[in-house]
């Protein structure tokens, strides 16, 4: 394979915040948390990092974004040589392939990633009348397309996706079912997941609907916290704890599609597409190598839609994939968001996925540890919003 | 206080689209060079990139692509359940609007179904939604 900038990189430090509903914290604060612990997993300070980076951008008060590089710079001080931070990436994971390449030019050494979130806190405060919902009485840009229409959430434009799949191939709700339920059962051995009560599929079908044929279940749980990882200069990694930091494999992040949620595709989410055959392109692995896969679930039908176009069944078949939950399984042939994904475990805006890959490929899951040693996982993140895929590897 | 339905903001790029329910006609923008429609509007064609862009009017009539029953209130002024649905134009289908269909049960709307355009105003706009083209 080609000398490629995701082989300058490695992972060497995962670390998590306080994670659950309605914290009630300051989201930079959890923001540090993160970074804090990440870099303790790392063995490095903060003296030792001169980049950040982020998804999306400062705080804002929807509780989608709980902090920014100036946030958390404001704090850590770090003086970053470079830093990014957006959301016209490739996916949520974007700040991870930008961050590779400023290693792979030689702009840093060690780059403090991480993602916040505070959207349940924000979303109890809007409720309770402590702030002012934003009903602006006009809508602009892309949502000007669907809000004023009623389809208000990516429950309704997903839920149009699913429908089509349901009407092409003959998918069923307990074929997405199957998926929320393995997210619960993963869930359940997971300490900082949000729900971990058990979940049947006679739950899962009598939960109410949210808009056909999406249920309660299907969607995933908004929640308070944030992630945070270190990705050291290959060379640089020796100076970390971590003897066996986690490679790249390959990132895949080509927008292939028009950004948009009804023009364009509609038998698959779009945006992924083109960040799983990027991917792939960059790789001599095949979907048939991967021992695990941690792929974003905001709804059960986009873990669908990523299973589907990044390769692992044929383009209609996920529902007959996951069908059952044995092949999805902690001890399938594919273990799925082995920590209960963002539908269990909670919404960290597709770097729970980064963590917990992380936290397998080093062995240190516990109880769900996936059983003989993985060595591959794959990552995916977003879709309908820009897409990004990632395989990663035991150092 | 009552809170009113969201209308899109009035720019001089969509002020045609959404004002063109007005005269009941309902209009895309279309490259003089190569024929293309293009939605959302642009300024420019994405197939030949001309400049030439006129407006033009169509059928109204749309074939359902996909349906969902929204069941959930996500606004004060929107009470489920509504049918929400992605149409394809009938001159373009590669031109969708995510839209409602009305003057039916939610429950009678299938994929396939040919519908018709009827616009309701709201605030400055006037919003295509469709309704089963029986004609």
């Amino acid at each position: 394979m080609m000398d490629k900038f995701e082989s300058k990189s490695r992972i060497t430090g995962i670390g998590l915040s306080q994670v659950g509903r309605r914290l009630g914290l300051n989201p930079v604060g959890l923001a540090i948390d993160a970074c804090l612990a990440a870099l303790g997993d790392a063995g490095l300070t903060r003296n030792d990092i001169d980049g950040l980076a982020c998804h999306m951008g400062p705080v804002s008060s929807d509780g989608y974004s709980g902090a920014g590089v100036i946030d958390v710079e404001e704090v850590l001080r770090i003086h970053p040589k470079w830093f990014v931070s957006g959301h016209e990436m490739a996916g949520h994971s974007g700040p991870i392939l930008q961050a590779a390449l400023a290693i792979a030019a030689g702009l840093c050494r060690h780059v403090l990633i991480f993602r916040s979130t505070w959207e349940s806190t924000s979303q109890a405060r809007m409720r309770e009348g402590q702030d002012a919902a934003p009903v602006a009485p006009w809508v602009e840009g892309d949502h000007q397309w669907r809000l004023p229409f009623g389809a208000f959430s990516a429950a309704n434009w997903i839920a149009l996706y699913a429908d089509r799949h349901f009407h092409q191939y003959g998918t069923t709700r307990e074929q997405l079912g199957a998926i929320a339920l393995n997210a619960r059962a993963n869930a359940a051995l997971n300490p900082y997941a949000v729900y971990r009560d058990p979940l049947t599929m006679d739950d899962y079908l009598s939960a109410r609907m949210i808009s056909t044929p999406l249920g309660l279940y299907d969607c995933d749980v908004p929640c308070d916290g944030a992630v945070a990882m270190v990705l050291s200069a290959a060379d640089a990694a020796r100076d970390t704890r971590r003897p066996n930091p986690i490679r790249i494999e390959a990132v895949g992040g080509q927008t292939s599609e028009r950004w948009s949620w009804d023009q364009g595709t509609i038998d698959h989410e779009p945006l992924m597409k083109g960040a799983a055959s990027s991917m792939w392109s960059r790789t001599d692995l095949k979907p048939s190598d991967v021992d695990m896969a941690q792929l974003y679930d905001g709804f059960t039908f986009n873990c669908l839609s990523w299973l589907e176009t990044l390769g692992f069944c044929p383009m209609g078949e996920g529902g007959r994939f996951v069908e059952g939950g044995a092949s999805i399984a902690l001890d399938g042939e594919l273990p799925l968001n082995t920590h209960g994904g963002q539908l269990s475990a909670g919404r960290l805006q597709g770097y729970s996925f980064l963590h917990e890959a992380c936290i397998q490929l080093w062995g240190e899951a516990g109880e769900r540890q996936v059983p003989r040693g993985p060595q591959v996982a794959v990552i995916s993140t977003g879709g309908g919003a820009p897409g990004g895929a990632m395989l990663l590897t035991q150092g | 206080m009552t809170i009113a339905r969201p209308y899109p903001r009035l720019t001089p790029e969509n002020a045609f689209f959404w004002g063109s329910g007005k005269d009941g006609v309902l209009r895309f923008q279309r490259c003089g060079g190569c024929g293309h429609f293009l939605h959302p509007p642009s300024p420019r064609c994405p197939q030949c990139l001309g400049a030439d862009i006129a407006i033009v009017p169509v059928s109204g009539r749309a074939t359902v692509l996909a349906r969902t029953v929204n069941q959930h209130q996500w606004h004060p002024a929107f009470p489920p359940p509504y049918l929400i649905a992605l149409v394809e134009i009938e001159e373009a289908p590669y031109v969708r609007l995510t839209t409602r269909i009305v003057n039916c049960a939610p429950d009678e709307v299938a994929i396939g179904m040919r519908v018709r355009v009827v616009f309701e105003a709201q605030g400055p706009a006037w919003l295509p939604l469709f309704e089963p083209d029986r004609g």
